[in-house]
Formats: structure tokens, sequence, C-alpha cells
């Protein structure tokens, strides 16, 4: 059986744990709570386990510390879902650049924001 | 896991990589949007609205914070800790007995995510963004409620620059409340103005 994330969200600790106000959840944008959903619900897809994705992010994160890289928590989150993304061969890095470019030139704008 | 880790990314490169991510999974089968959509919703539902009812709870509360709040509401909001990191400003409305707001956005779904989370699915409805402001005592009506034609209701259309946020009227039967207790009384609906907030459960 696929590990859930749901149980496993709140046991996030120390250095990968979400970040958090008064225990709640808080996104400092709407694409950071997509991104949050989209590792979701890739596990709930049993596309992953949810510690494989912890670990991606653990090691995400370290590195970024490391070469004090000053970039948000969801900003290491989505990089890391991309890296097993690519790792798993569900995507390619090459198409992911191009639709990312696509977005950037607001071929793909959805208005919402 | 590999030695090729790519540097993160800026926040605004961040953003549109999830926007890719996103519609790269969705075309592939992987993911639908819908199946997204439940998991955000899930884990938002409690928390978004939070920040929002914060803030109406402390305007019940402290007349002077009920001031500065409809004076200038993106700087009282940002007293209690909360805000927009992109600087779009946030307007309070204050619903009273006479006059009621409720807030759209006609062009797409802008909202004041940073008090009041993600917005609901029926707000980035075309039926809803379209009908509201044609005839929104019948929306109201849909949303159970029910107004007296001698409440006057004010529909007010967001933007990217500029989001509203109702102030709700303090319920009856909440005199004795505690800010705290009054936070929990708030709801998303009568912050967007589409409910009232109901007189607490005896």
């Amino acid at each position: 059986m696929t590990q859930k994330a749901d149980g496993q969200i709140a046991a996030m600790e120390a250095q990968i744990s979400l970040p958090r106000e008064n225990g709640e959840l808080v996104f400092q944008a709407p694409w950071e709570a997509r991104a949050f959903g989209l590792a979701v619900a890739l596990n709930e897809q049993e596309i992953y386990e949810w510690c494989e994705f912890s670990a991606e992010l653990a090691a995400t994160i370290a590195a970024a510390e490391q070469s004090n890289d000053p970039s948000s928590y969801y900003a290491r989150w989505i990089a890391s879902l991309e890296e097993l993304v690519i790792a798993r061969g569900l995507i390619s890095r090459e198409q992911l650049d191009a639709r990312t470019a696509e977005c950037a030139a607001g071929i793909l704008d959805d208005h919402d924001h | 896991m590999n030695n090729s880790r790519e540097a993160v990314h800026t926040e605004t490169d961040a953003a549109l990589r999830t926007k890719a991510l996103e519609s790269l999974l969705v075309e592939k089968g992987l993911l639908t949007t819908d199946i997204i959509d439940e998991v955000v919703q899930k884990y938002e539902q409690d928390v978004g609205p939070l920040n929002g009812a914060k803030v109406v709870a402390r305007a019940w509360s402290d007349p002077d914070y009920k001031r500065r709040l409809l004076e200038d509401g993106t700087a009282a909001i940002a007293e209690l800790g909360f805000g927009d990191a992109h600087g779009s400003k946030i307007v309070v409305l204050e619903n009273t007995a006479s006059v009621h707001h409720v807030v759209v956005c006609t062009l797409c779904s802008c909202y004041p995510w940073s008090v009041l989370g993600l917005p609901p699915s029926w707000y980035k409805s075309y039926a809803y963004r379209s009908r509201v402001v044609r005839e929104p005592r019948a929306v109201l009506r849909e949303f159970n409620l029910d107004l007296p034609d001698s409440i006057e209701i004010r529909v007010w259309d967001s933007n990217s620059d500029l989001r509203y946020m109702v102030l709700p009227e303090r319920p009856a039967g909440a005199e004795d409340h505690t800010e705290e207790q009054l936070v929990a009384l708030v709801t998303r609906d009568s912050m967007i103005g589409v409910a009232k907030v109901e007189s607490p459960a005896k």
C-alpha cells in the first residue's frame, strides 16, 4: 500500500517542516498552495511514496542552505517535485523548460491572480 | 538522489514552473485540476479564511481598530501580521442594517487570499461573475440570503491591484463573546458578502 501524505505531512519535522502559523499551513501566494497540492495529489495517485518526496525536499533544502541560497520554502518544494517527477520519467526537463517558457510568455495565462 | 540538482529558482520562476508542471501533468493524464483543487481545498478550508476571521473579530471587539480598518484596510490588516506580499491593496467594506456589500471579480478570480485563503470554485465560475452584478438579490437568495428590498446591495469588482473584503455585521447573541470566540463564528462566505454571520447556537 502506498503511504499517504495525510498523517505524514503533520510528521514532517525540523528542516523540512511546512511553514505554519499557530499550527496552520501558511501559503504566501496562490502558487504555493498549488505546488503543495501537486505534490500531495501525485502521492495520492500513488505516483510515489510520501517519504520519497520528503527525502528529495530534505536534499534540496540542505543543498540550498549550504550554498546560502535565499530561496523560499515553496520554491525549494517545487524544485524538489520537478526533480522527482523528472527522475521518474513522467516528464522531461526539456518539456518542463519549454512549457515554463510558454507560461512566461502568457500563452497559458488563466488569469488566476 | 541525483547529482545534477538544479539551482532553486526565484519566486516568479517558481510560480511559472509550478503552473508549467501542473499543465504537463494534467496533459499527461496523471492528474486532473479537480484532484489538485480537492487537495488544496481540503488543506485550505479551515486555514484560509482564518486570517480574515481574526481581522473581523478584532474589528468587532475594538472600535479604534475598526475605524483604522475601514480607513486603510491594507495597513490595519498588516497590523495583525497578514497581507499581500505583492502589494495589492485591500479595502474593507462594512455591512450595516441598511447596506450589504458583496464582492466579485468579473474579469477573473482576484481575491484577497492573504486574508481569505483560496477562492471557492463558485467564486471563479462564470455564472457567479456575470450574474451577481446583474441580479445580486437573486444570486444572494441562491446562497440562502434573502435580503429585504429596504437593504441596499452594493457589488464590488476586485482586480489585481485592489481587493475587497466584507466586514459582516456582528450577530445578535454574541455580545458577551471574547475575541477568540468571535473568530469561530466568522465564515468565509460572510467576508465575501454572500452570507451573514449566524448568531451563536444557544
